[in-house]
C-alpha cells in the first residue's frame, strides 16, 4: 500500500525523532547515573589528594595530573603532524598512486584497534627507541591513534576552503607556503578543531595502549619528567572496579572517578568549542 | 621599433597549450601595447580566459596544462626555466570573475600582499591607502576599514580586489570577466575604473559584453575555437572586422 506524502512525511519524521530521543535517552541516563553515584565523592580533597590506604581513601590527584598531562602531549604531538600531513596530502602531494596509498593506509588504522597501537608503542617507544614504560611513550602512542582521525579531519576542512583563496593568494605573487599559511589554514581552522574535539574524548579515555605503554597501576606523585610513569584516570577506574580485595569499597571513588574524567572532557571540548567559535566569527563576520 | 608603431610590452609568439589531449590554444600571436585595455572577446570555451591565465602563469595550477610557445613580458619569456612565476605575478596582477576577497578585514585584504613581500608597516599602510583611492573605494569604506570584506556588496568587493592587486604594484593588469557577477551601476564604476587604470597600466579584459569591450578597450582580440582569428583597434574591429566569423559573432548571430 502506497502511503500518501503526507503521513509518510509524518512518519518519516516521527521515526527521526524517536532515534535522536534514543541517543539522547542513553547519553542523559550514562551522564546522570555517573552524577548522582560520583557526586558524594566530590570535594577539593578528592582532586588535590595521593590516594591512600590501597587506595580506598583519599583523591586521584596523581591521576588527574597524569592524564592532563597525556592529553596535553599526546594532542601537541597528533595536532602538529596531523595538520602538517593534511597539508601535504590535500596542497602539495598530486593525487596518483602513492598518495592514494597513503590515504588508504590512513583510513585502515582508523580502524586498528587500540590495543594493537598499545603494543606497536610498546615494541616501538619502549623497548625499540628505549624510551622505557614513560608518559613519552603513551604520549607518542595515543598520538598516532588519534593521527588518522586528525588527519581527516584536517583535510576534509582544507578541502572545503574555496579554491578562490588560493588562485587570488597565487596571483598576487605569494607562495604556496605563504598562502597555505596566511589564508588557507586560518580559513580550515573551524573544520579541523571538530577533529581535535573527537580525539580529546579518544585520548582522555583510551585504556589499553597506556597500560602497555607507561601508566602506572599505584605512583602516588606527580610524574617529574616525560621518561617517568604516571598515573592516569581511565586505567585508575579499572584498576580499582577490576582488581584488588576492596571493590565494593571503592565504589564511591570509581564513580568520583569517572565523573572527574568526563568532566575533563567536556571542559577540553568546551575549550575546543571556543576557539572554533572564535575562528568561525572572525571568518564570518 | 619605428615611430608611428605602438610600445607593446607582452609579445606572444606561436604559443600552443594542451589540457591533456585537448588543443586549446593554437599557434596564437599577438603583441599587446602597454598603457591600453586589450579585450579579448569570443565565444564560451574559445579559449580566451585560458589564454589570459598563460599571461600569468595561472595555468601552472592545473596538471594537465602543457604549453609551447614564447610569451615575453618585457622581453623576457616567462616560461623560461629561470623565470621565477612568483616574482612574475607580482608585475602581472590579476582580477577573477568572481570578487574573491580573503576572510580577513578590508584594510588586511589589501595590506595581504605588501605584507608579504616585505614592506614596512608605514610602506603598507601607505599602499594600502594609495591602492583604495585609486581603486575608487575610498570614499565608502574609509569610516570601517577594519570591517570583515564580506559585509561589502558585490562590486565593492570587485574593486576590493581590484586594490589588493594595485597595492602590489604590478605593471600589468588581467581581468577575467571582472564585471559578469555584477549589477549595471557597479559595471559601469568597474569600467570607469578601468579606463582610470589604463594611464599607469597595461590591461587586457577578458569579456562576454560586446558593448563593454567597444566602451572601454583600445584593442580587441577575436578568438573561437582555440584560435586567434582577428586582432585590431577595437574600432576597426567592430565597425569593418575583416573576418566573416567576427562580424557574425559582433553582429550576434552566433555565440
Amino acid at each position: 500500500m502506497l502511503l500518501r506524502p503526507k503521513t509518510s512525511e509524518k512518519l518519516a519524521f516521527a521515526t527521526l525523532k524517536l532515534c535522536m530521543a534514543i541517543v539522547l535517552a542513553f547519553v542523559s541516563i550514562l551522564v546522570i547515573y555517573i552524577v548522582m553515584n560520583g557526586y558524594s565523592v566530590l570535594s577539593l580533597d578528592f582532586i588535590t589528594q595521593m590516594p591512600m590506604k590501597r587506595m580506598t581513601e583519599g583523591g586521584i590527584y596523581p591521576a588527574i595530573v597524569g592524564s592532563l598531562m597525556l592529553i596535553g602531549l599526546s594532542m601537541a604531538f597528533a595536532i602538529s603532524l596531523g595538520i602538517l600531513s593534511a597539508v601535504y596530502l590535500n596542497e602539495y602531494s598530486t593525487p596518483g598512486r602513492v598518495s592514494w596509498a597513503i590515504e588508504m593506509a590512513i583510513n585502515n588504522l582508523a580502524g586498528t584497534p587500540s590495543v594493537v597501537f598499545g603494543l606497536f608503542g610498546l615494541a616501538l617507544f619502549v623497548k625499540y627507541f628505549g624510551f622505557g614504560a614513560s608518559l613519552l611513550s603513551a604520549s607518542l602512542t595515543l598520538a598516532l591513534l588519534i593521527l588518522p582521525v586528525i588527519i581527516r579531519a584536517s583535510k576534509e576542512a582544507l578541502m572545503t576552503v574555496p579554491q578562490e583563496y588560493r588562485e587570488a593568494s597565487l596571483a598576487l605573487g605569494v607562495t604556496k607556503w605563504q598562502t597555505t599559511r596566511k589564508v588557507i589554514l586560518p580559513a580550515a581552522i573551524p573544520g579541523m578543531m571538530t577533529g581535535i574535539i573527537l580525539s580529546i574524548g579518544r585520548v582522555a579515555g583510551e585504556t589499553a595502549p597506556i597500560l602497555l605503554t607507561g601508566a602506572a597501576y599505584f605512583l602516588p606523585r606527580i610524574p617529574d619528567s616525560v621518561f617517568s610513569q604516571f598515573m592516569a584516570l581511565p586505567y585508575h577506574l579499572f584498576v580499582l572496579a577490576t582488581s584488588g580485595t576492596s571493590i565494593t569499597q571503592t565504589r564511591p571513588i570509581q564513580y568520583g572517578t569517572a565523573l572527574i574524567l568526563l568532566l575533563i572532557v567536556v571542559f577540553m571540548n568546551s575549550i575546543a568549542v571556543v576557539i572554533r567559535r572564535h575562528y568561525r566569527n572572525k571568518l564570518n563576520r | 621599433m619605428s615611430k608611428n608603431e605602438i610600445n607593446t610590452n607582452i609579445n606572444i609568439k606561436d604559443l600552443n597549450l594542451w589540457y591533456g589531449e585537448k588543443h586549446a590554444l593554437k599557434d596564437i600571436s599577438l603583441d599587446i601595447p602597454e598603457k591600453s585595455v586589450t579585450a579579448l572577446i569570443g565565444p564560451s570555451g574559445c579559449g580566451k580566459s585560458t589564454f589570459l591565465r598563460c599571461l600569468n602563469r595561472m595555468n601552472d595550477l592545473v596538471k594537465s596544462c602543457r604549453i609551447d610557445g614564447e610569451v615575453l613580458v618585457d622581453d623576457e619569456n616567462i616560461y623560461d626555466k629561470n623565470v621565477d612565476v612568483v616574482d612574475l605575478r607580482k608585475k602581472v596582477g590579476m582580477v577573477f570573475q568572481k570578487p574573491n576577497p580573503f576572510p580577513m578585514s578590508i584594510y588586511d585584504n589589501i595590506a595581504y600582499g605588501p605584507k608579504i613581500h616585505g614592506c614596512s608597516k608605514s610602506e603598507t599602510n601607505e599602499r594600502v591607502h594609495k591602492a583604495l583611492e585609486d581603486a575608487a573605494l575610498m570614499g565608502e569604506v574609509q569610516e570601517r576599514l577594519g570591517d570583515q570584506a564580506f559585509s561589502l556588496s558585490g562590486g565593492q568587493q570587485q574593486r576590493l580586489c581590484i586594490a589588493r592587486t594595485l597595492a602590489v604594484k604590478p605593471e600589468i593588469i588581467l581581468f577575467d570577466e571582472p564585471c559578469s557577477a555584477l549589477d549595471p551601476i557597479s559595471t559601469s564604476k568597474i569600467e570607469d575604473l578601468i579606463l582610470e587604470l589604463k594611464k599607469d597600466y597595461t590591461i587586457v579584459i577578458v569579456t562576454h559584453n560586446m558593448q563593454q569591450a567597444a566602451r572601454i578597450s583600445d584593442h580587441t582580440a577575436f578568438f573561437l575555437l582555440g584560435e586567434l582569428i582577428e586582432f585590431g583597434k577595437t574600432k576597426n574591429i567592430f565597425e569593418n572586422p575583416q573576418v566573416k566569423s567576427t562580424e557574425d559573432y559582433i553582429t550576434g548571430r552566433f555565440g
